[in-house]
């Protein structure tokens, strides 16, 4: 069989945010120990240029969209979709970034560096159809983000939180890889399209029990990825350990990346066998808002909040997953993206409030905030609302489409007890508007100097996206109608 | 001028308002603040007395703006809708919310708040208010309709929480947006599973649909359109405070006087009666759910207006009153009667938001006590307040000629008359809550204006009137609660343009709801062969009760005490001190019962009140026995329970979330256990 | 005589370093032992996969494990940058004694 090893020039451009993303990230690697201080300033910049490049890149991609590699990427709405979604959520945590390194006197060029391979790690999650690609990529995005949870390596939280990120997710790769192994054993295949063929050949004789357990093992890994219960451990520990900027970004891009990676591997290859994982879906759906929201009701440092709200938002996606349809797959697209413009954004405020050593991300640091910083008090309600889902937010249609899209599915159960768990999330995200507007300062509480530029960048633009996407949800949800049936 | 195609600058003008005060308001100063939020809403008025001229003369009687289709996938639009139901809406929001704004500036004026934020801050908030409230009742479609719903909750939560350094204040505030959260669960599904049925959230798209063949009405089953209709009366109980999702309504209590009136009596809170009136396709549709709504209705009216017979805070009376008359109108609602809801809801706005103006004024002149075991004798310190009360409160008595008479004699009319299994019992559930009513209005009255001061020195030297922008709203108000009433008389009193004009001018908005209303049942559910001595009878029979409510309300908490002077320390101690009263009631209550002895109740009966009302007066504290024991154990309970189940939580995640590596690592081969053992289970 | 080898006895012994691996993890206190039990199962994976690969006639599983046997490098070497950045502030490898973060 004549094999064409030579990737040809359309495949190449199909390739190329994520070859650009790794080009400049090496460069930046090797200029790193050859700069000054000044220089190392300047790695922020350049990072920030090239995901803005990836991102055109990525735009003009989509114009022509196909396979590549023998089909071991795909370049389709879909992956184009989060492809952009993860690299904005970059841009966003470089901006969060910068003044929080100099604040910490950590600034390097590997920092800049490592987000790009984390960012390239998740493209190609995204776009893989291949589950050799898709390990690849989940690694490359995983062990960059271990390192980035460690980043301020003198920080006794830092250290923890990346160490327990790291032995947790290999873990977790293990057991994924051991049900790779398996799906390979008993198709024959690691192509998502070629799985999804054989199984449903009705003349190949596939062995369920087998398969099943394939299938769990795959899940189990994806649900640690994306936080969902009884795999979400990790996530609270490691949030409330790592540098909020890195925070900000692993609770959305990696996460994004996974869900979209879970969306196209159950969709694609697992289609034909939905009655054997639709319970567990169903189950660790409802699991994972429960235990999220609930676990949150008591927190009392911002970011360890944030991480528990986070895997209730892992839930709802998981609603929006367990309906398996395009609309489900829709709402899951709408409410990521709403879900990363405002958790980076309340992430950016946590970033700002937290100042140097991260001493303030307790809840009564946030007393008084109205009348010390009313903007970003504003801001963050914004972010806020959003997350509890007030209409006019974008987080409102988030869910709103997600609970359609399981009525659709018949899940009517699984809709209204996942709308009595957003009932039990205004709690606590109002306690901290309360906190904010209800709360005088305490006196001895220090001046808080203004945001950094790129702080306040992030957070209107956070802000204006949340509010854009309550407002015109249409243009983001038609898109993602459209790139939904690409998956199938 | 076309003002129809200018009905969207109508909430415009308030949010404009809003911004201008959250962004620049903190340079303002209070002259300016006073001048341009009331300004705002007083534009919106004028604008909405333009819009509503022009649209009378309009054939079709309704007039859609679209400024931007808004999802499209849902068929609905950034779309305002002007018909004969929003304009009566519009023009009680904005009138009655004018005034308020005016009284506020007023009430107000003392109010530096911390750092001197609180004036801006508070009527950026209102301003905010009435745009989502005016959201809410212009908009065209039920999607809209929620961004209001939710907007206006949002503006409540904000304003009762307004003095936020008293805990109590944001606890309320949590309260009512966590409890309308449930409601807005609901409303939601309800949504859902009508966009399911009919294709479209735009009213009138869904009332074309829900009156075409294709949907029978559901008289005898409970199928999808009565539990759509059900979701949204469950979205309707929340913000309008019915039964089992009231309980926030009495604590929201704590926020400043205007809002309780703006938002807590005469707007926000008859949202979900807005609603169920705009769905009146659907709900003629569904029987079944009618009844239900009938009798949460019912009940929340008897309930609450028990529960307002022993409160002792001025506020709370009033609060509890006003769930009570909530209630009237979901029956009005249940009974298929819409345009009388909307019609009591209008009279309500004006006597209720005059009541609590008018509280506002006597806890101004109080320097803010709220107990009205402490006040009394306030008649001629406060003329203006205590004549403009006295009005609202032969007002919402029922006293024949005044605005509260005619709505609520024609809500006891239609479910007398209404052909239902059922209306009978809805009537007289009725006539009992309205010499309740009667009763605990006119307690409020004897106890804050009558008789003896009982305040401290200190307090009854600074007693006065309040300044002319309270008193003048008062004026107004009281004008309103006289009038109000007079273009929805009952046919009895004579038939013409005038006097039914409401209900002429509401018709089309329900024609509807009457034609499928008729197909379903098969006879003529209005009221259009009056038995005209039955009519007679029952207003006299409503009358009598009003009467008698304010005449053993004047008994108990005048005479009483004239009987007891004389007799000086002789009597039992709890007759020198008139406050008491409530406690007696309890005390003889519940010795009554733990006796079982009717005898010895009797006895404390005799010494106590006449026996002429003995009857009545047993029968209404016992039925405040049992709703006070309702609150304290289910209400209370429920809402302990919730804050247990907080706790709760906190044992498992410190259980699970150790810390610990390994233990991480355990829950995580748990789960993969638990996943294969079910596939072993299912195999 | 000896009965020959199937691909069965490779699959058994992949599932029984599987577990190996797995209670390594949950028993030791040593994070190093615990990132070799993790070592474990990935070569559990591979054998899984070089198995199949003779049975299936094919190649893909044998170019999927020099993937993961490249990752698990990669991934062993940052481990142990991130446990020795951890070594330097408390100056333990113990599981036991790193809960700082919890509840």
């Amino acid at each position: 069989m004549p094999v064409n090893f030579m990737p040809t020039p359309q495949e190449l451009f199909r390739f190329a945010p994520e070859m650009l993303l790794t080009l400049v990230a090496t460069i930046i690697m090797v200029l790193e120990p050859l700069s000054g201080a000044d220089g190392k300033r300047k790695f922020a910049v350049i990072s920030f240029l090239s995901l803005a490049a990836a991102i055109a890149l990525s735009v003009a991609a989509a114009g022509d969209p196909g396979a590549a590699f023998s089909s071991m990427i795909v370049v389709d709405g879909f992956s184009t979709f989060f492809r952009i979604l993860v690299m904005v959520a970059g841009v966003l945590t470089i901006l969060i970034s910068t003044n929080y390194l100099r604040m910490e006197e950590h600034e390097s060029g590997e920092y800049y560096a490592l987000v790009l391979f984390s960012i390239v790690g998740q493209c190609i999650m995204v776009s893989a159809n291949e589950l050799i690609m898709l390990f690849i990529g989940l690694e490359c995005s995983s062990i960059a983000s271990y390192v980035l949870a460690g980043f301020l390596r003198d920080d006794k939280r830092n250290n923890e939180s990346a160490l327990k990120y790291f032995l947790l997710g290999s873990f977790a790769t293990a057991f994924l890889l051991y049900g790779v192994a398996w799906i390979y054993g008993t198709t024959g295949y690691t192509n998502l399209s070629e799985i999804r063929r054989v199984l449903l050949d009705p003349n190949s004789n596939q062995n369920m029990v087998v398969i099943s357990a394939a299938t769990a093992l795959m899940f189990v890994g994806f649900a640690f990825k994306v936080s969902a219960a009884p795999f979400q451990m990790w996530a609270p520990d490691v949030y409330q350990g790592a540098p909020a900027p890195v925070t900000a970004f692993m609770s959305v891009g990696p996460k994004a990346a996974a869900f979209a990676m879970f969306l196209r591997v159950l969709m694609t290859a697992f289609e034909p066998v939905k009655d054997r994982w639709e319970p567990l879906l169903w189950t660790s759906a409802l699991a994972t808002m429960v235990i999220g929201n609930f676990a949150a009701l008591r927190q009392t440092n911002i970011k360890r909040l944030l991480a528990y709200s986070s895997i209730a938002h892992a839930g709802y996606i998981m609603v929006a997953l367990t309906a398996h349809s395009d609309i489900g797959t829709a709402a899951a697209m709408f409410y990521l993206a709403s879900y990363t413009f405002m958790n980076i954004g309340a992430f950016a405020v946590v970033t700002y409030i937290a100042r140097k050593g991260e001493r303030h991300v307790e809840i009564q640091d946030l007393a008084g905030l109205s009348q010390r910083r009313p903007v970003v008090a504003a801001m963050l309600t914004i972010f806020l609302l959003s997350l509890t889902g007030i209409p006019l937010t974008a987080g409102f249609f988030g869910k709103f489409y997600i609970f359609k899209a399981a009525l659709d599915a018949n899940m009517v159960w699984l809709a209204v007890l996942g709308m009595l768990n957003s009932a039990v999330a205004a709690y606590y995200y109002l306690r901290l508007i309360v906190v904010m507007y209800m709360q005088a300062p305490s006196d001895e509480m220090e001046e808080l100097p203004a945001p950094s530029v790129g702080i306040q960048a992030a957070m209107f633009a956070a802000a204006a996206a949340t509010v854009f996407l309550g407002v015109f949800p249409s243009v983001v949800l038609d898109y993602a109608g459209k790139s939904a049936s690409f998956i199938r | 001028m076309n003002f129809l195609d200018l009905i969207w600058l109508i909430p415009i003008i308030p949010l404009i308002g809003a911004a201008a005060m959250l962004l620049f308001g903190r340079k303002l100063s209070k002259s300016a603040i006073s001048i341009i939020c009331p300004g705002a809403v007083g534009a919106s008025f004028a604008l909405s007395i333009g819009a509503v001229m022009q649209l009378a003369s309009l054939p079709e009687k309704a007039h859609q703006v679209i400024l931007y289709p808004w999802l499209p996938l849902l068929k609905a639009d950034m779309g305002y809708l002007l018909d004969p139901l929003s304009s009566v809406m519009i023009l009680v929001v904005t009138g009655i919310g004018f005034l308020i704004h005016v009284y506020a500036t007023g009430y107000m004026a003392h109010e530096h708040g911390p750092r001197h934020g609180g004036f801006y801050r508070f009527f950026g908030y209102l301003n905010l208010f009435v745009f989502f409230m005016l959201t809410l009742v212009l908009a065209n479609n039920y999607a809209l309709l929620f961004v209001g719903w939710e907007g206006v909750g949002l503006c409540s939560y904000l304003l009762i929480g307004f003095y936020f350094h008293k805990k109590s204040a944001g606890d309320a505030g949590k309260k009512a947006f966590i409890v309308n959260r449930i409601g807005d669960a609901g409303f939601i599904l309800g949504m859902f599973f009508l966009f399911q049925l009919t294709g479209s959230l735009k009213f009138t798209e869904v009332n074309e649909v829900l009156r075409s063949a294709r949907f029978g009405p559901e008289a005898g089953v409970f199928g999808l359109l009565s539990l759509t209709a059900l979701l949204l009366f469950i979205g309707a109980t929340g913000k309008s405070a019915q039964i089992p999702l009231y309980t926030w309504l009495p604590d929201a209590m704590e926020g400043p006087t205007p809002v309780s009136a703006l938002i807590h009596a005469a707007t926000m809170v008859t949202a979900g009666v807005y609603m169920c009136a705009r769905s009146n396709a659907l709900f003629s549709l569904t029987p079944e759910t009618s009844h239900i709504v009938a009798a949460v209705g019912a009940a929340t009216a008897i309930f609450a207006a028990s529960i307002g017979l022993v409160q002792n805070d001025i506020k709370r009376v009033l609060a509890y009153s006003t769930v009570s008359q909530l209630g009237f109108m979901f029956v009005a609602v249940g009974v298929g009667a819409y345009w009388v809801a909307v019609f009591h809801l209008y009279t309500h706005a004006f006597f209720k938001a005059l009541l609590f103006l008018g509280s506002g004024s006597v806890i101004h002149a109080m320097s803010g006590e709220q107990d009205m075991r402490k006040m009394g004798g306030l008649k001629d310190k406060i003329p203006v307040t205590f004549r403009t009360m006295f009005i609202g409160s032969l007002a919402i008595a029922g006293i024949p000629g005044l605005a509260g008479f005619f709505s609520k004699d024609e809500i006891l009319w239609q479910a007398y008359s209404n052909p239902v299994l059922g209306s009978k019992i809805l009537w007289a559930v009725g006539l009992c809550t309205a010499a309740m009513t009667a009763f605990y209005m006119w307690r409020l009255m004897f106890m804050t204006f009558y008789g003896e001061g009982r305040m401290d020195e200190h307090t009854k030297h600074h007693i006065h009137e309040s300044p002319k922008s309270m008193t003048v709203p008062l004026m107004v108000l009281a004008g309103g609660s006289v009038c109000a009433g007079w273009i929805g008389m009952p046919k009895v009193f004579g038939e013409n343009g005038f006097m039914q004009a409401l209900e002429h001018w509401l018709a089309p908005v329900f024609e509807s709801g009457k034609e499928v209303a008729h197909a379903a049942a098969g006879h003529a559910a209005e009221a259009a062969h009056h038995d005209t001595t039955t009519e007679w009878v029952l207003m006299g029979l409503s009358i009598g009760a009003a009467l008698a409510g304010i005449l053993l309300a004047r008994h108990v908490y005048l005479r009483l005490k004239e009987s007891e002077r004389p007799s000086g320390g002789v009597l039992y101690p709890v007759l020198y001190n008139k406050w008491y009263v409530d406690e007696l009631y309890d005390f003889l209550f519940v010795n009554g019962l733990s006796l079982g002895g009717g005898g010895l109740m009797a006895k404390f009966d005799r010494e106590v009140v006449d026996g002429g009302v003995n009857g009545t007066a047993w029968m209404t504290r016992l039925i405040s026995r049992i709703s006070m024991w309702y609150d304290t154990w289910i209400v209370d309970g429920a809402v302990n329970l919730g804050a247990f189940s907080v706790r709760a939580m906190s044992y498992p995640v410190r259980f699970f979330q150790t810390g610990f590596i390994q233990s991480y690592a355990l829950v995580f081969l748990a789960g993969v256990l638990a996943i294969f053992g079910y596939y072993w289970w299912v195999h | 005589m000896l009965a020959p080898i199937t691909t069965g006895h490779y699959l058994v012994l992949s599932a029984a370093l599987l577990l190996i691996g797995a209670v390594g993890i949950l028993m030791r206190r040593n994070v190093v032992v615990i990132m070799m039990s993790i070592e474990l199962i990935l070569n559990a994976v591979n054998i899984n996969l070089v198995a199949f690969d003779k049975y299936l006639h094919k190649l893909n599983g044998q170019i999927f494990a020099i993937f993961v046997i490249t990752v698990a490098v990669a991934e062993a070497a940052v481990g142990l940058g991130i446990l020795i950045a951890l070594f330097r502030n408390k100056e333990t490898v113990l599981v036991d004694e790193i809960d700082l973060l919890k509840w």
